[in-house]
């Protein structure tokens, strides 16, 4: 089973898709298949969102794990005060 | 949804260990620190809110004896770095306040008077002030090389708006289109200040041979080191920070705006150099919360189910493109309502303003104050009552939000069943008397924390976080130890080092602390029961594997034996050197705070005045480590956003000037304005934490706004759109009516 990779509004900008999936079972792996899939991403635009695993927000996902059927949504970076 | 647990020491409400000393007057604050040979140091500060620098002469200011350093723009190392300009403007002053040029001197007074000698030539420019006046067509230009980005199609000339955002899901238009009733209104708030005590303060020391000093009031030390040594071209490890007691940030000290520029008058001086802004600097110079305009449209049908959900937010950020919490307003405006349809368009406006800080859940108070103000006024249309009207369309767990993703378990159903419950919720109003009711939905985060347990000889512990305490993180960290370790509380103190003393951690912000540093203090404590095996297991010739750590103490399971911490530690030189537990990760999984409040307030109807005279507040804490904090954050939280609601705001004349810098003219409430805030707990455990915390610091603040706006107008009988709901607006609309 492959992931869902879920695009935001802003995404679709340059996905032209709400939705993809991809085989990576690692966030590196998901951020390298939809970039060269979608030649309108930036890589280093992607690279500073923070994403949500399964609906888990992770700040700093560079070494995350993917399990097969999960669900990855691109975040903006939330700070606060 | 994680199941709630029996603890032995946390959820106790334990002394605050830094209370002793702020009641006494022994707390080191920012401003207390003085060193040998030390000068003070004063800003010049803009009389105009735009204006071009034509030239800054400052040889007269140079010549005065007692004067030993003077620096401007030019005497930043790193001229590239986009934050220099709000240290001290380059070519133009974008607001009243700021920053020209800086003096250090012997003495205050010399430095205030070199000040007066340092001449400047501006060419003044018009001032833009308001949304409005920055997206007119005719509107002068802030920044002349401002292009918008996130356009559907690229602009080819410059304006304001510095970004457009849009978030999208399901299919609005169909969702208005099945609706019985559809409300659209527009609401407005204004520039406001975190209100923090304590000024921004800092002593600082550059040294020749590379070790450099800050003390400061700061949320995050890390981000002081950071931003001064990429300013001046420092290394991290020859600049450290040290963060003092802090009166006060609320987001307002995740800024750096004083360090650089002392550091750089220490260096040019050859002297520990002071500077502390007054009330009035703090003002019209460091970071306010975003004024805001923000249009809303939302349909239901009769049965009371909400069908579609539309916002169009225009966030101010200053004078700096980007700065507004645009990004974390449209996120938040919607998450408390499970809608399948739902739009919102954003927008970053550039103004001659202060730039923009962050302000407890920045972002989020302005659109949800929109939001939540036209749901009550629809469930008076509908004739539902509000809480129920929410419960109906409640956010919970599966719940796809806006932003993205499935909500966790959450407590926002919680919450408001607990509002309905409450004593407030059943007491009957009385004339001139309103009641409002709104949610709140803050994210919280997670990021880097740092921890280090230090054991002891006699067994007690020293818990060093790298996370500054400003919201009483020390008890909670004393406490999660307690509970991993089981040993009592007053066994473990806590402080916060200096950068060069623990490794990086993030700022104190997002609610974070309790629940990342926390993790990190769990891990060291973890840690440590794994030392504690392996020490006794030594002692006792037996492998770790045959003994137990419970209720604070070794067991050797595999024959007789125990032995308590203070034993171990006093036999640890012998057994391998003394135990440190180490704690340094990157928490993921927070969990977001739904938050309910209740405000009933009566209005003079001669004066336009108005008095809270009950409030609730309700809170999801998923645990509270300490429950007095955790009641202290939904006060403190409550009480601000009842300032902003009621009296908070920037006053401007038609220059652009700041005309009611301080606190007697920019009125936040007092003890005695505001009843006891009643706080209520509620505990729908993380199921990411390991006692299933949440951070509770920042959601308080976003009900306030609509459940005080909402009362007022049902005192009043009118509709109230414009924030604050001060007297003079207040009678102004009954006279009108």
């Amino acid at each position: 089973m492959a992931t869902k990779v879920n695009f935001s509004s802003e995404l679709q900008k340059f996905t032209g898709e709400v939705q993809t999936q991809v085989q990576a079972t690692n966030y590196r792996g998901v951020v390298a298949e939809i970039v060269a899939k979608y030649p309108g991403l930036a890589e280093d635009e992607i690279l500073k969102m923070a994403v949500a695993i399964d609906g888990e927000i992770i700040h700093e996902p560079f070494l995350e794990q993917i399990q097969e059927g999960s669900e990855v949504h691109f975040l903006y970076r939330i700070s606060g005060g | 949804m994680s199941e709630a647990q029996d603890y032995k020491y946390i959820g106790q409400r334990t002394i605050r260990p830094d209370g002793y000393d702020k009641v006494t007057g022994r707390a080191n604050y920012a401003a207390d620190l003085a060193l040998p040979g030390m000068i003070w140091a004063k800003v010049l500060r803009s009389p105009h809110a735009h204006a071009r620098i034509r030239s800054i002469d400052t040889s007269k200011a140079e010549a005065l004896p007692d004067v030993m350093a003077v620096a401007t723009h030019v005497d930043i190392p790193n001229q590239a770095n986009p934050g220099a300009i709000n240290i001290l403007a380059k070519d133009k002053a974008l607001y009243h306040g700021h920053a020209i040029a800086g003096v250090a001197a012997k003495t205050e007074a010399a430095a205030e008077a070199a000040l007066a000698l340092i001449e400047v030539d501006y060419e003044v420019l018009p001032p833009i002030m308001s949304i409005e006046d920055a997206m007119a067509d005719s509107a002068a230009l802030i920044h002349e090389d401002l292009i918008t980005k996130g356009m559907a199609e690229q602009p080819t000339s410059p304006s304001n708006v510095s970004s457009r955002m849009e978030m999208n899901k399901g299919d609005v238009a169909a969702g208005f289109a099945e609706a019985d009733v559809i409300l659209e209104r527009e609401f407005r708030t204004p520039t406001v200040h975190q209100g923090y005590i304590e000024p921004h303060a800092c002593t600082v020391r550059f040294d020749e041979d590379g070790q450099s000093m800050i003390w400061c009031s700061t949320q995050g030390h890390f981000g002081v080191r950071a931003t001064t040594a990429a300013l001046l071209n420092l290394e991290h490890s020859k600049l450290k920070v040290i963060a003092s007691e802090i009166g006060g940030g609320f987001g307002g000290k995740t800024v750096v705006y004083l360090e650089p520029l002392a550091l750089i008058l220490s260096k040019k001086s050859g002297r520990p150099v002071k500077i502390q802004m007054d009330r009035d600097e703090v003002f019209k110079a460091s970071g306010p919360g975003s004024a805001t305009r923000n249009k809303v449209k939302i349909g239901a049908k009769k049965d009371g189910t909400i069908t579609a959900m539309e916002a169009h937010l225009y966030y101010e950020s200053g004078a700096f493109p980007g700065a507004a919490p645009l990004g974390p307003g449209c996120m938040t405006i919607f998450t408390p309502y499970d809608v399948p349809n739902q739009y919102v368009e954003g927008f970053d406006v550039v103004v001659n303003k202060a730039k923009v800080a962050a302000y407890r859940a920045p972002g989020a108070p302005q659109s949800e104050y929109a939001c939540e103000m036209l749901i009550n006024e629809l469930a008076d249309e509908l004739g539902i009552d509000p809480i129920d009207f929410r419960l109906q369309n409640a956010a919970k767990e599966d719940t796809q939000t806006l932003y993205g993703p499935k909500l966790k378990a959450v407590g926002l159903v919680e919450c408001l069943e607990a509002a309905k419950n409450s004593a407030q919720y059943k007491s009957a109003l009385e004339k001139n008397q309103g009641r409002g009711v709104s949610s709140g939905f803050w994210f919280n985060i997670g990021g880097v924390s740092s921890v280090i347990i230090n054991m002891n000889e006699d067994g007690t512990g020293t818990i060093l976080e790298g996370s500054p305490d400003i919201g009483g993180s020390r008890a909670s960290m004393q406490m999660m130890a307690a509970e991993e370790l089981q040993m009592p509380t007053d066994t473990f103190s806590a402080i916060i080092p200096d950068t060069a003393h623990i490794a990086h951690s993030d700022t104190t912000g997002g609610s974070r602390t309790t629940f990342a540093t926390g993790m990190a203090v769990v891990e060291a404590a973890a840690d440590i029961v794994t030392q504690f095996k392996e020490r006794a297991a030594a002692v006792w010739n037996v492998t770790p594997e045959q003994v137990e750590w419970k209720d604070g103490v070794a067991i050797n399971i595999s024959g007789d034996g125990k032995m308590t911490a203070a034993e171990i530690c006093a036999a640890a030189g012998r057994t391998g050197g003394q135990i440190t537990g180490l704690g340094n990760i990157n928490a993921r999984g927070a969990g977001p705070s739904f938050a309910v409040h209740i405000a009933d307030i009566e209005v003079d109807t001669d004066t336009g005045k108005s008095d809270v005279i009950r409030y609730t507040a309700i809170q999801d804490a998923g645990k509270a480590i300490h429950p007095g904090y955790v009641e202290g954050q939904y006060q403190g939280g409550a009480a601000q956003g009842i300032g902003w609601a009621l009296n908070e705001e920037y006053i401007f004349n038609k220059d652009g000037l700041l005309e009611n810098p301080g606190f007697l003219d920019y009125r936040i409430p007092l003890a005695s304005d505001l009843p006891m805030i009643e706080a209520i707990i509620v505990e729908v455990p993380n199921s990411f934490h390991p006692f299933g915390v949440r951070g509770v610091g920042e959601t308080g603040i976003i009900p306030p706004l609509a459940a005080c706006g909402t009362a007022v107008s049902k005192a009043i009988g009118i509709r109230m759109s414009e924030l604050p709901l001060s007297p003079p607006r207040v009678l102004k609309a009954i006279l009108e009516a």
